[in-house]
């Protein structure tokens, strides 16, 4: 079964068409990229499964999209938002840590669905922390605030955060940008070894970051999906012209 | 050429910049001179106003009395000299006008040519007298004894409860109700200014849509750039009248009216400033929140507050700024009673009001004058010390994140 289903999406930021009639399905536990020129409308796509673009004022939002079958933008029936973002995580672009401690940043996404039971906390902000491979690291300064690490750790941070609520599916929008190549090719390891238990869609400029971490890859240009295919598929024998360019780098 | 004039126009503005810089400072540094010069003179000087002298019997071993003691003389509520330290014995006060119960107009003579003499005797004759006159009646061979009078000291002056600033003979200087009052009016304000306009700015900052804050906001700033009187005469009107009828009260003139017509006035600095330190927050911080399942309430509580902190004690600290100097407003509506408060619905007086309404008839450099010096010091340094501890807290806030 596909984990996620866009059907036919069309987006508008007021008059603005932004995303002109998406379609395609993500298997679980796949990585998908999302690349193309800069406003293209990657992020604004990623954005749309968890329901991020609500926030911005005159946006309309048009066809369906499914996570596990179900709608979640239809009222009544669809996936109810609070429910939605627990099963889609999110990491941003720049490292976003709250002003807290490390150990609360990670157990922020348990206090505000309403855990509070502390050793299970606790156990789940280690776990996280393992799996985003940070825990060694910070093991002894959980107290300490989280603007206190490095712009690696912080990203780090923000995954083992978004990782702690145990979502299925991670969104990730350009997450290395920022970092330092040995922040990055921590952060591509990680990906790589989260495969096996979550779906990944990653936004990303990078053409051989694409290459490594992702099995299929989806090209897009104002606003359309022009190629959606596996991601060797994208990167040696495109069949869009426009694709081609892009990913040998003549355009964007 | 060109280039010359170019440079030369740089230094000027530079040159301009830095005066205006210094002359700043250095005018901030010469009131607070001249503030602390006036004020401090006040405990170098006698509380006897008028140049009058306090003589008794050589035999009676009192030295020395405070203006509180003098005070309590001249009420009767000393009526011994055992409690002053002397014999037990009542004490008989005179002054001049008891002076026709002792001697006929003849014998003081036409121009009081011989009252010195007379107030001499009258003080070597009676062992338990107490005479207060100004001492120009003094004669050389005094056979009485001054007694001494305790110079304005820093603790009288701050722990005294009784503030009668023109008594005669010795003027009392005590100004704790007018710091307690100053402090009771000043925190209610803040308590009830700061959930509302905490509230308020959440409100325009993260509830309310665009077209709503449109509206707002001017009006908000409206609030700030009305004048203290017209507050006061808002407080006067509907305030004072309100509170008068709710508690059923004998006057409406409260230390409650006060708070309430300060925390209207400290409502738009708290608001406008916390309302930029939340908007401050950064988008990505939030969508981080939201994104992790956290409803708009959460996010608010969560992440806006604690990362807005500082912005927010900034607005207390200015509004409480705004409240403990507040002047007029606050003397329309308190009542303006030097008592120590007891409660909120009780006149009180705080320092603003005393100094406005009493610098116009105290003679310059007199005691009272000076004492109104003291009480602008004492305001100065109560501001400074909310400042340091607003600061101190704030940035035990910081890192405690
Ligand atoms: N809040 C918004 N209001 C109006 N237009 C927007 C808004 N956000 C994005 N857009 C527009 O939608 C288009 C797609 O934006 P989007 O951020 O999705 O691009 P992107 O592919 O992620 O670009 P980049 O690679 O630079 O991040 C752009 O033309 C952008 O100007
Ligand atoms: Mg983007």
């Amino acid at each position: 079964m596909n984990k996620i289903e866009s059907k036919n999406v069309h987006l508008y930021y007021g008059d603005f068409h932004a995303l002109k009639g998406i379609s395609m399905s993500i298997q679980e536990n796949t990585v998908t990229a999302l690349i193309g020129p800069s406003g293209c409308g990657k992020s604004t796509y990623l954005r749309l499964f968890n329901r991020m673009n609500d926030l911005i004022d005159n946006v309309r939002i048009e066809g369906d999209i499914l996570l596990d079958g179900r709608d979640i933008y239809k009222k009544n029936i669809g996936m109810r938002i609070d429910e939605l973002r627990k099963k889609v995580g999110m990491v941003f672009q720049k490292p976003n840590p709250f002003p807290k401690t490390i150990f609360e940043n990670v157990a922020y996404g348990l206090r505000v669905n309403g855990i509070d039971h502390r050793s299970f906390i606790e156990e789940r902000v280690e776990t996280s922390l393992r799996q985003a491979a940070l825990w060694e690291e910070v093991k002894d300064k959980l107290k300490k605030s989280a603007f206190e690490l490095s712009g690696g750790q912080q990203q780090r941070l923000c995954i083992a955060r978004a990782l702690a609520i145990e979502p299925s599916v991670l969104l990730m929008d350009e997450p290395a940008s920022a970092l330092d190549p040995i922040s990055t090719s921590k952060i591509e390891e990680l990906i790589y070894e989260l495969k096996t238990k979550y779906t990944i869609i990653i936004v990303t400029h990078n053409m051989q970051q694409a290459g490594r971490v992702s099995d299929r890859t989806a090209f897009f240009y104002l606003g359309d999906l022009i190629e959606y295919d596996d991601t060797p598929v994208i990167f040696t024998n495109p069949k869009d012209i426009r694709t081609q360019s892009y990913v040998t780098g003549r355009f964007g | 050429m060109k280039r010359k004039f170019k440079q030369f126009t740089e230094k000027l503005i530079e040159g301009l910049l830095l005066i205006s810089g210094s002359l700043t400072s250095i005018t901030v540094l010469l009131i607070v001179i001249f503030l602390f010069k006036e004020g401090l003179g006040l405990f170098t000087t006698s509380p006897m106003e008028n140049k009058n002298v306090i003589v008794v019997n050589k035999l009676n071993p009192v030295e020395h009395l405070t203006a509180g003691q003098i005070k309590k003389i001249f009420d009767q509520e000393i009526t011994n000299w055992k409690d002053l330290g002397g014999k037990n014995d009542t004490i008989l006060l005179f002054t001049i006008n008891d002076l026709s119960n002792y001697f006929s107009e003849e014998e003081i003579g036409e121009n009081f040519e011989y009252l010195p003499e007379k107030l001499n005797s009258i003080v070597d004759s009676i062992p338990n007298l107490l005479a207060v006159y100004t001492d120009k009646y003094l004669v050389k061979e005094l056979k009485g004894k001054i007694v001494k009078v305790d110079k304005n000291n820093i603790p009288d002056f701050i722990l005294g409860r009784e503030w009668f600033p023109t008594a005669e003979p010795a003027v009392q200087l005590g100004v704790l109700p007018l710091i307690l009052g100053t402090l009771l009016v000043s925190i209610f304000a803040i308590l009830f200014a700061l959930p509302i306009g905490i509230a308020t700015s959440i409100y325009m900052a993260e509830v309310a849509n665009e077209r709503v804050r449109k509206i707002l906001k001017p009006i908000i700033e409206l609030l700030a750039g009305i004048p203290s009187v017209v507050y006061g005469f808002f407080g006067l009107i509907v305030i004072v009248p309100l509170i008068h009828d709710t508690f059923n009260l004998p006057v409406g003139e409260t230390a409650l009216a006060g708070s309430i017509v300060l925390a209207i006035m400290a409502l738009p600095t708290i608001i406008t400033v916390s309302e930029d330190a939340i908007r401050n927050t950064p988008r990505s911080m939030k969508e981080a929140s939201l994104a992790l399942g956290a409803n708009r309430w959460q996010t608010i509580h969560r992440v806006v507050l604690p990362y807005s902190m500082s912005g927010i004690t900034a607005a207390a600290i200015l509004g409480i700024g705004r409240a403990i100097g507040e002047t007029m407003a606050v003397l329309m509506v308190t009542g303006n009673a030097a008592v120590m408060p007891h409660s909120l619905l009780q006149p009180v007086r705080t320092i603003p009001a005393t100094i406005a309404a009493e610098l116009g008839e105290a003679p310059q450099g007199g005691v009272h004058y000076q004492a109104l010096f003291a009480l602008g010091c004492i305001l100065f340094i109560l501001t400074l010390l909310i400042n340091i501890w607003v600061e101190y807290v704030s940035s035990k806030q910081k890192f405690k994140k």
